[in-house]
């Protein structure tokens, strides 16, 4: 197995450490499907992320003080004085949106594709693991600048947890720390935040080598057959994420420099004050959907319930979704309703950013208040609403009806679509391998006859 | 694999179009805030020095008499362009208290560059007292808490502008509560924080002129600065990281195509 280097050195170390063999192995040589698109490129750009969210935020922590009669103003004296801070600080800051965007689109890549089935099962599965860890990083993160919302963010989330029977409220307590969200809560979550992308930095260790067992899934969702369907990862995907990465930097430089802002809150820019509660409450947009699911059921501990199992039914996805046929681009049916979960989890973004009783009237562009369509029908009361309306002419739907619409659609699409298209779907002839797929995408060739759709390990 | 299903793109449409919609759709305002134009907005913006210079003057002659701005010390005024004596001078025109000295007492002396701008209350409570129970927030960060929806961050300047020149004679039939005033772009339209500029209300040092309009839009333009006074240097940063990654990308663009000419 060991490589031979040329370098008496390397070739020394390698004897007693075969690092350099391993490397060669799974970084160099490491046979790769050689029909990759673009799309392959978010999980290489994630890393980048991670990397570089580590490195900004162990700066971060050297002026950093978690106290909450200083961290705000701890923060400001980055932005401030401390040099380059302000760059360390918008870098951290669109680093986790950009973090996140990076692994939603890694992660619709892996449904749309049939990553996530046999034999990849439990590389899915760490890469949900991966997923909660980041938000719970996340979320500990927006709290430590200790502005309002980092505040009264902190104290929406951790008082879900009371909604749990018997030990909700203790569980809280001990996030807490004591008996509200304080100096103990802020130092909490400042050790939590130190040390969980060191966590995840593992996870992603132990996800790259559960994928290195059996390699990339590709476009086709068919296997690699032999050298001819595989190409070695250096150089050809190594310059292909690096002009991937290229792209995406361009993209992420956008936000830090010209818009370092826009996908933050202004109420953040005051400083935390548990006795003025701001008007609207709203996590970051990548907790969106998800706290649009939770508010979009009345009863507390089911919305709770709920939101949980919207990350948890990934989970059982490889379960869920039966179809031997992988990839999306041979399943009809399925490229429909996945394309409707894509456009229904943006809806449900959009249903967590407005309060749940306002109105959205999609032909105005606009949101108003209930108070408005009751003016607009003549009503007394907001009370006599309905959640479609056509007050005055307007045809508005109340947020949490669009909420609740789209929560249902979220989990019929994993909990019913999924199981019966596995059974009932017609899908498209395979290509023979990878290499005909290839040939006949640049012109080639004569419809390919199906081939076995996936090999069970 | 060739032939792109036309749902596929449809979809793909539509979830673009609801993503524009999402960005589109804003709250029904009450008010709008009228949008200014201002010299430190786009991706080559920067700070009108001589503007900002004489905002800070509206702010030491009037809004100081009731705001802090606890984030600002008399030597950031160099990077606006007060020279070192200049500012010495501003900081020692106020008494600060200082101490314990070796007898343990608590002194006052002239304020140094260092100090950060004089409050104007010792605490919340004596603010409030002054204030008909309201509390001035400090103006730091006014222009960057104030940015409302805004996508770059430089519309907490146009609500400034748009409070300090919306008061206006309350609609007939509106009521007013006691010691409230009515502005057209506060939430509510009632402030209690009373008319503090008008024409002639300050005197510009370099002879600007001073009607109202000016005065507001110098002090929004002052309030932007103190809010991030290292905007230039974030935009001129952009601009050579861009330049820098677009030729970096560019250039594995290249090999790219170089090396995966071998296998299409
Ligand atoms: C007489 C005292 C006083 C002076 C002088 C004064 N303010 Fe105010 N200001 C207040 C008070 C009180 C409030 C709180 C208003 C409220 O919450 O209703 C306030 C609020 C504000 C707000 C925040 C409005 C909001 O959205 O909450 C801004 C911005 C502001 N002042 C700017 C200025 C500027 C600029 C000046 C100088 C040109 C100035 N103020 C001078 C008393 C003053
Ligand atoms: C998974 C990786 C990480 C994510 C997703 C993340 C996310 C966040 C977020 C969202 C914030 C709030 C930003 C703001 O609004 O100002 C934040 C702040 C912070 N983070 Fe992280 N972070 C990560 C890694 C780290 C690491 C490894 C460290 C330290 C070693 C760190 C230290 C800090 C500090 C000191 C702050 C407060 C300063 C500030 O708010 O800018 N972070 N983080």
């Amino acid at each position: 197995m060991t490589a031979v280097f040329k370098n008496p050195v390397i070739r020394w170390i390698d004897h007693r450490l075969p690092v350099f063999s391993y490397l060669q192995h799974e970084a160099n040589d490491y046979p790769t499907p050689k029909n990759l698109s673009y799309w392959w490129n978010f999980g290489s750009i994630a890393g980048f992320m991670l990397m570089v969210m580590i490195a900004t935020g162990i700066f971060l922590a050297m002026q950093y003080t978690p106290h909450v009669d200083h961290a705000f103003n701890s923060v400001e004296r980055i932005m401030r004085d401390v040099n380059y801070g302000w760059m360390l600080r918008y870098l951290h800051m669109n680093g986790a949106s950009m973090f996140f965007i990076a692994v939603y689109i890694h992660i619709f890549r892996g449904i749309y594709y049939g990553s996530f089935k046999a034999p990849r099962e439990l590389l899915w599965i760490i890469g949900v693991l991966i997923l909660l860890l980041m938000m719970a990083t996340a979320f500990m993160g927006y709290v430590l600048p200790w502005g309002q919302m980092s505040f009264w963010g902190a104290t929406v989330i951790t008082n879900l947890f009371s909604a749990i029977p018997v030990v909700g409220d203790s569980i809280v307590t001990l996030l807490w720390g004591g008996f509200a969200v304080d100096n103990p809560t802020l130092n909490r979550f400042f050790s939590l935040h130190y040390l969980l992308p060191f966590v995840i930095l593992g996870v992603v260790v132990v996800h790259v080598l559960a994928l290195h067992r059996f390699g990339s899934n590709n476009p086709t969702g068919i296997d690699m057959k032999g050298p001819q369907d595989s190409i070695p990862f250096h150089p050809y995907y190594t310059v292909k994420d690096m002009y991937g990465l290229g792209v995406f930097m361009l993209f992420y430089a956008f936000w830090v420099f010209f818009a370092p802002v826009a996908l933050g809150d202004p109420d953040n820019f005051i400083p935390a004050n548990p006795l003025s509660t701001p008007e609207h409450i709203v996590p970051e947009w990548y907790f969106l959907p998800f706290y649009a699911i939770l508010r979009s059921i009345p009863d507390k501990l089911t919305g709770v319930l709920a939101m949980g199992a919207s990350i948890a039914v990934l989970f059982i996805l490889p379960w869920l979704d039966r179809s031997p046929v992988r990839s999306g681009a041979y399943r009809p049916a399925f490229k429909r309703f996945f394309w409707t979960l894509v456009f229904v989890c943006a809806i449900l973004m959009f249903a967590g950013k407005y309060a749940p009783a306002n109105y959205w009237l999609p032909f105005e562009l606009t949101i108003v208040p209930p108070e408005y369509m009751a003016a607009q029908a003549h009503l007394e009361s907001v009370d006599a609403l309905w959640p479609i309306s056509f007050a005055g002419g307007h045809f508005g739907i109340q947020i949490i009806t669009l909420g609740q619409i789209a929560t249902v659609y979220y989990f019929a699409f994993f909990l019913v679509i999924l199981p019966l298209l596995s059974i009932f779907e017609r899908t498209l002839p395979l290509p023979l391998s990878i290499s005909k797929a290839v040939l006949e995408s640049h012109g080639g060739g004569a419809q390919s006859s199906s081939a076995a759709a996936k090999e069970k390990a | 694999m060739k032939k792109r299903s036309i749902l596929l793109n449809g979809m793909a449409l539509v979830t673009a179009v609801v993503a524009v919609l999402f960005i589109a759709a804003a709250p029904h305002e009450e008010v709008d805030i009228p949008k200014e134009t201002w010299s430190f907005q786009g991706f080559f913006g920067k700070f009108d020095q001589a503007q900002v210079k004489r905002g800070f003057q509206v702010y030491k002659d009037v809004c100081s008499a009731c705001h802090a701005m606890n984030l600002m010390s008399y030597r950031n005024l160099a990077q606006i362009g007060f020279s070192e004596d200049e500012i010495k001078e501003i900081a020692a025109s106020v008494q600060v208290t200082d101490g314990p000295n070796d007898a343990g007492d608590m002194f006052e002396r002239a304020g140094k560059p260092s100090d950060t701008f004089k409050p104007p209350f010792a605490n919340e409570q004596a603010a409030r007292a002054a204030n008909n129970g309201a509390l001035p927030p400090d103006l730091s960060l006014i222009a960057r808490s104030r940015a409302g929806k805004g996508f770059a961050g430089y519309e907490g300047a146009d609500y400034i502008h748009a409070i300090l020149t919306g008061y206006k004679e309350p609609p007939a039939g509106f009521q007013l509560q006691d010691g409230m005033n009515y502005n057209e772009y506060f939430r509510g339209h009632q402030i209690a924080m009373p008319q503090p500029l008008s024409d002639g209300a300050v005197t510009f040092a370099d002879g600007a002129p001073n009607t109202l309009e000016d005065e507001s839009r110098d002090v929004a333009a002052f309030l932007s600065w103190a809010g991030e006074p290292n905007l230039e240097a974030r935009h001129l940063t952009g601009l050579k990281a861009v330049l820098f990654l677009v030729v970096f990308t560019l250039l594995f663009y290249a090999v790219k195509r170089k090396v995966w000419s071998k296998i299409h």
